[in-house]
């Protein structure tokens, strides 16, 4: 029916689109909304694999994969609120006290 | 059939992602999301995973993304004042690592392989639920209950992170106090 | 014997005595010549002993210990006494007893009093070892411990720039000679394997004929050994071209003058010539050359010595001059007359010197004559002993010089040939030499006062340890020379030096010339003096005339013929740009900058580096996604 590769390929795609997301926004938040697409495509991944390997494994994957997810959500987003404090701002580069 | 329905969802899986890092608005960028996940859902139905399907909407949209709301209105963010100067470098990097992970792809086993020969039965009885449930409370029960325990800790640092004056004079630690005024002599 | 030992020993101990207590304790201060005089006096009674004992006995020989052994060579440090080494140790211990003696009165109240007496004990010791010496090696050791005591106690008071100066231009000049001294050594040992001076005198001979070609010329070695050995006499005893640090020497207090470059260092050239002379004596060209050294520079020491105006220079440059004679004197072959008028020149001129030292003393410190003048009912005893010693130096019979210097003379003449035209230039300088005597004692001592009358009021004459000295020298002045009387029968100096200096034939073989040129050289010295007589004490307005008609004579002789600044142009200053070049470009610019570039390549790398940590979490995604393709790409081609 529907090759494996495309599966794959639109998990790479979707990835992708992710990581430049992560690469070119100013936006703590939606840096933080990109890494949910790149955690997606590999749950895209996961699934597709499970479904052409006859292995349940891989959506047991995707399960935990949820989880951290949502925890690193969570407490992703309460450091936003921290820095929003503390900085007054959410712009990455004007967050950049970790430098030399 | 499922082709089809498989480009549709892939089109426009695809044309939210997009929209989610491309948008100024940040709200924007989470509703595209949004929609993101239900196609999402969809593509695992067609795979035949509808208990994942079912909690990837119940999770994911429906409570991360609503967190994600929760926090873009909280803090009323404006719009972007643009992209970050290396855009253009992100962007050839990011296809440039595409083409690659074709070319990749292309060369490896399951291209050819796999595309339809195992054309799968949907997971066998008894059924998606219960298949998972069998396997996770016995294989991997130990990731399943550190999984748990992960949750505790993101709970309680999301707590602590939080909370308003954490950021204040230190109290915990060694018990030290900087005296506020000493300088007169006793 | 054992008690030979203690010859140099006894000085050598006090200036240890003396040096560590002001080291380590509190010093002697104004007692260290309690310390001192009695050792140096001990050494001299000691020579006495010596010198009778060698006559009777013959040479001694003690060795202290063995210093070097290496393989076949071996070179010892000890004593050897024969006759030249004891009339030159009677010499250095009699003059250094007085000068010591003398320093009591002449150095009272120095803020250095204990540091100078431990200096001058340690000269006393390296001169003394000198002299003794039996090896090359040892006499090289104590020829530059001599020269280090020359520059200590010339800049005994270091604080004065020009001391500091004056003492640095006698090493660095004094060096410039022993650098030759050195290779002429080492070409010794390289032919003879060894440096004793019973090998050498032996093995030598042998090589006379032997030629080396340097950079393509051929030399007869032995030659050029002569040549190189008396770079050494030339910068030690102050000759042309090397004699420019003697008179800056005169920045030190006056005893080291009179002791130092007067009677002892300054003598050791004249000395190492007369030991060494079976060698000079190989090479006629060498012997040519040094005639016409120590000829030239007597000549032309003296001309200086007339206009000028210090009278420690004046003194200093007839020093220079009369070396000259000495010098000639071993170059025309007859080195036992060079020692006899070394011993004659030691007494009448540390008297000079001595004897300046009271006139300075007497007058708080003036040296300038044009300041001087009618000191002579003032300082009787300064006066009376400082004519002995002009009439000494301008040689007059019979007091010493005249026959040390008339010996010279005859030698001179008797050889033939060019040793007539050097008879005739040492004529001519004995007249100079008169002059100059005499215009410093009437200038100095007789006319109107020309001092300030503050000076002439304070003026005194010197205390009795200053000038008990001043007349034991004028005794010494007067009788020394009756040693080498050239009479038939008479041993005479020359018949004590003669077998040991390889020198032959004395004055008595010939007497008719003898007198005649004696005669000669008595119309000289007395023609000198009516000179000076008429030109500074009937006519004193003639010598200013003379100056104006005979004007670029009289600069040439009052600028020491240019000679300083000759070298100043050609040599220091050439030096000292490339050192400062050395010091801006190689130094400051190469080394330093490497270094510091170093750092500072460091800094500026790290600078760049540093700029990687941004703090923008972007730059630090892409630099990982940017990696994740290289090794994609990596992957990709490897396949």
């Amino acid at each position: 029916m529907v090759p494996l590769s495309y599966y794959v390929i639109l998990s790479l795609v979707v990835f992708l689109i992710g990581v430049v997301g992560v690469l070119i926004r100013r936006n703590i938040i939606v840096i933080l909304l990109s890494i949910e697409l790149m955690l997606n495509a590999a749950n895209i991944n996961f699934v597709a694999f499970s479904h052409y390997l006859q292995d349940v494994g891989g959506q047991v994957f995707v399960f935990f994969v949820l989880t951290v997810a949502a925890a690193e959500v969570v407490v992703g987003l309460a450091i936003i609120i921290a820095l929003y404090r503390g900085k007054g701002s959410i712009d990455v580069e004007v967050l950049n006290r970790m430098r030399w | 059939m499922t082709l089809v329905l498989f480009f549709y969802f892939a089109c426009v899986i695809v044309a939210t992602a997009v929209l989610v890092i491309a948008s100024r608005k940040p709200v924007n960028s989470a509703l595209a999301l949004l929609v993101m996940f239900f196609h999402v859902a969809g593509l695992f139905i067609l795979l035949g995973a509808e208990f994942i399907a079912a909690v990837q909407i119940i999770v994911y949209a429906g409570a991360i993304l609503v967190l994600y709301l929760f926090v873009v209105m909280l803090l009323n963010v404006r719009a972007d004042e643009g992209y970050h100067r290396q855009i253009r470098v992100a962007l050839i990097a990011g296809l440039a690592i595409l083409i690659e992970a074709v070319v990749l792809l292309s060369r490896s086993r399951f291209a050819n392989g796999l595309s339809d020969s195992a054309s799968p039965a949907p997971v066998a009885t008894p059924g998606n639920t219960e298949g998972i449930g069998r396997v996770l409370y016995t294989t991997y029960l130990f990731p399943f209950e550190v999984a748990s325990l992960i949750l505790l800790v993101a709970m309680i640092g999301a707590i602590l992170l939080a909370k308003k004056g954490i950021f204040d004079r230190p109290t915990v630690g060694a018990g030290f106090k900087p005296a506020p005024t000493e300088r007169k002599t006793d | 014997m054992w008690t030979d030992a203690l010859i140099p020993l006894l000085p050598f101990a006090a200036f240890v005595v003396i040096g560590l207590s002001d080291w380590f304790g509190r010093g002697f201060g104004e007692r260290a010549h309690w310390i001192a005089v009695p050792a140096v006096l001990g050494s001299m009674v000691l020579s006495f002993i010596a010198f009778g004992s060698v006559l009777s006995d013959g040479a001694h020989d003690l060795t202290f210990y063995t210093w070097a052994v290496s393989g076949s060579f071996q070179a010892s440090i000890g004593i050897h006494i024969d006759a030249l080494t004891a009339v030159m140790l009677l010499l250095v211990t009699i003059v250094s007893s007085l000068v010591h003696i003398y320093t009591i009165g002449y150095m009272h109240g120095d803020a250095g009093y204990a540091r100078f007496f431990a200096y001058i004990g340690l000269f006393t010791f390296s001169m003394l070892m000198l002299v003794a010496a039996s090896n090359l090696l040892q006499l090289y050791v104590f020829w530059e411990a001599v020269g280090l005591c020359s520059y200590l106690l010339i800049a005994h008071w270091y604080e004065r720039p020009a001391a500091a100066a004056a003492a640095t231009k006698a090493f660095i000049v004094n060096r410039v000679g022993d650098f030759g001294f050195a290779l002429g050594i080492f070409l010794i040992f390289s032919i003879v394997g060894s440096l004793d001076y019973d090998a050498v005198f032996r093995e030598l001979p042998k090589h006379a004929e032997q030629v080396i070609s340097i950079a393509g010329i051929p030399v007869n070695v032995i030659t050029l050994i002569s040549l190189l050995l008396f770079t050494g006499a030339v910068g030690k005893s102050a000759q042309f071209p090397l004699h420019v640090w003697l008179p800056d020497a005169m920045e030190g207090p006056t005893p080291i003058s009179a002791l130092i470059h007067a009677a002892t260092m300054v003598t050791a050239g004249v000395f190492m010539m007369a030991r060494l002379s079976p060698i000079f004596a190989l090479s006629a060209v060498a012997m040519g050359l040094i005639a016409a050294v120590g000829a030239g520079t007597a000549l032309f020491a003296a001309t200086i010595a007339l206009t000028q105006n210090d009278i420690k220079r004046i003194v200093a440059y007839s020093t220079v001059s009369q070396l000259g004679y000495m010098v000639m004197a071993c170059g025309l072959g007859a080195s036992a007359a060079g020692i006899f008028h070394l011993l004659t020149h030691g007494a009448f001129k540390a008297l000079l010197f001595l004897g300046c030292g009271s006139i300075i003393h007497a007058l708080s410190g003036e040296q300038d004559l044009r300041k001087m003048g009618g000191l002579k009912s003032h300082l009787p005893v300064t006066y009376r002993t400082f004519y002995i010693g002009a009439l000494a130096l301008a040689g007059i019979p019979p007091l010493a010089g005249f026959f040390s210097k008339d010996e010279i003379l005859f030698r001179a003449f008797s050889t033939g040939g060019t040793g007539i035209v050097y008879w005739g230039i040492g004529v001519f300088t004995a007249y100079l030499t008169a002059i100059y005597s005499f215009r410093l004692i009437y200038t100095v001592f007789h006319g109107r006062p020309r001092a300030a009358p503050e000076a002439m009021k304070r003026l005194h004459e010197s205390p009795s340890v200053m000038t008990v000295p001043l007349v034991v020298l004028a005794l010494l002045s007067v009788t020394v020379g009756w040693a080498g009387l050239p009479v038939a029968g008479w041993n005479g100096i020359e018949g004590v030096l003669d077998p040991v200096l390889s020198t032959g034939g004395t004055s008595e073989s010939a007497p008719g010339l003898l007198i005649i040129l004696m005669l000669i050289s008595v119309v000289a010295a007395v023609g000198g003096w009516m000179t000076a007589r008429v030109l500074y004490l009937t006519r004193p307005e003639l010598p200013a005339r003379l100056a104006e008609r005979a004007a670029v004579l009289y600069r040439l002789s009052f600028h020491k013929w240019y000679i300083d600044e000759v070298y100043d142009r050609l040599l220091v200053r050439p030096t000292i740009r490339m050192a400062d070049r050395l010091w801006q470009g190689a130094d400051v610019r190469g080394i330093d900058g490497a270094v510091n570039g170093v750092g500072a390549a460091a800094m500026a790398w790290a600078r760049g580096l540093r700029r990687v940590q941004s703090g923008q979490l972007q730059h630090y995604a892409l630099v990982m996604v940017v990696g994740t393709f290289v090794i994609l790409t990596i992957y990709l081609l490897a396949r």
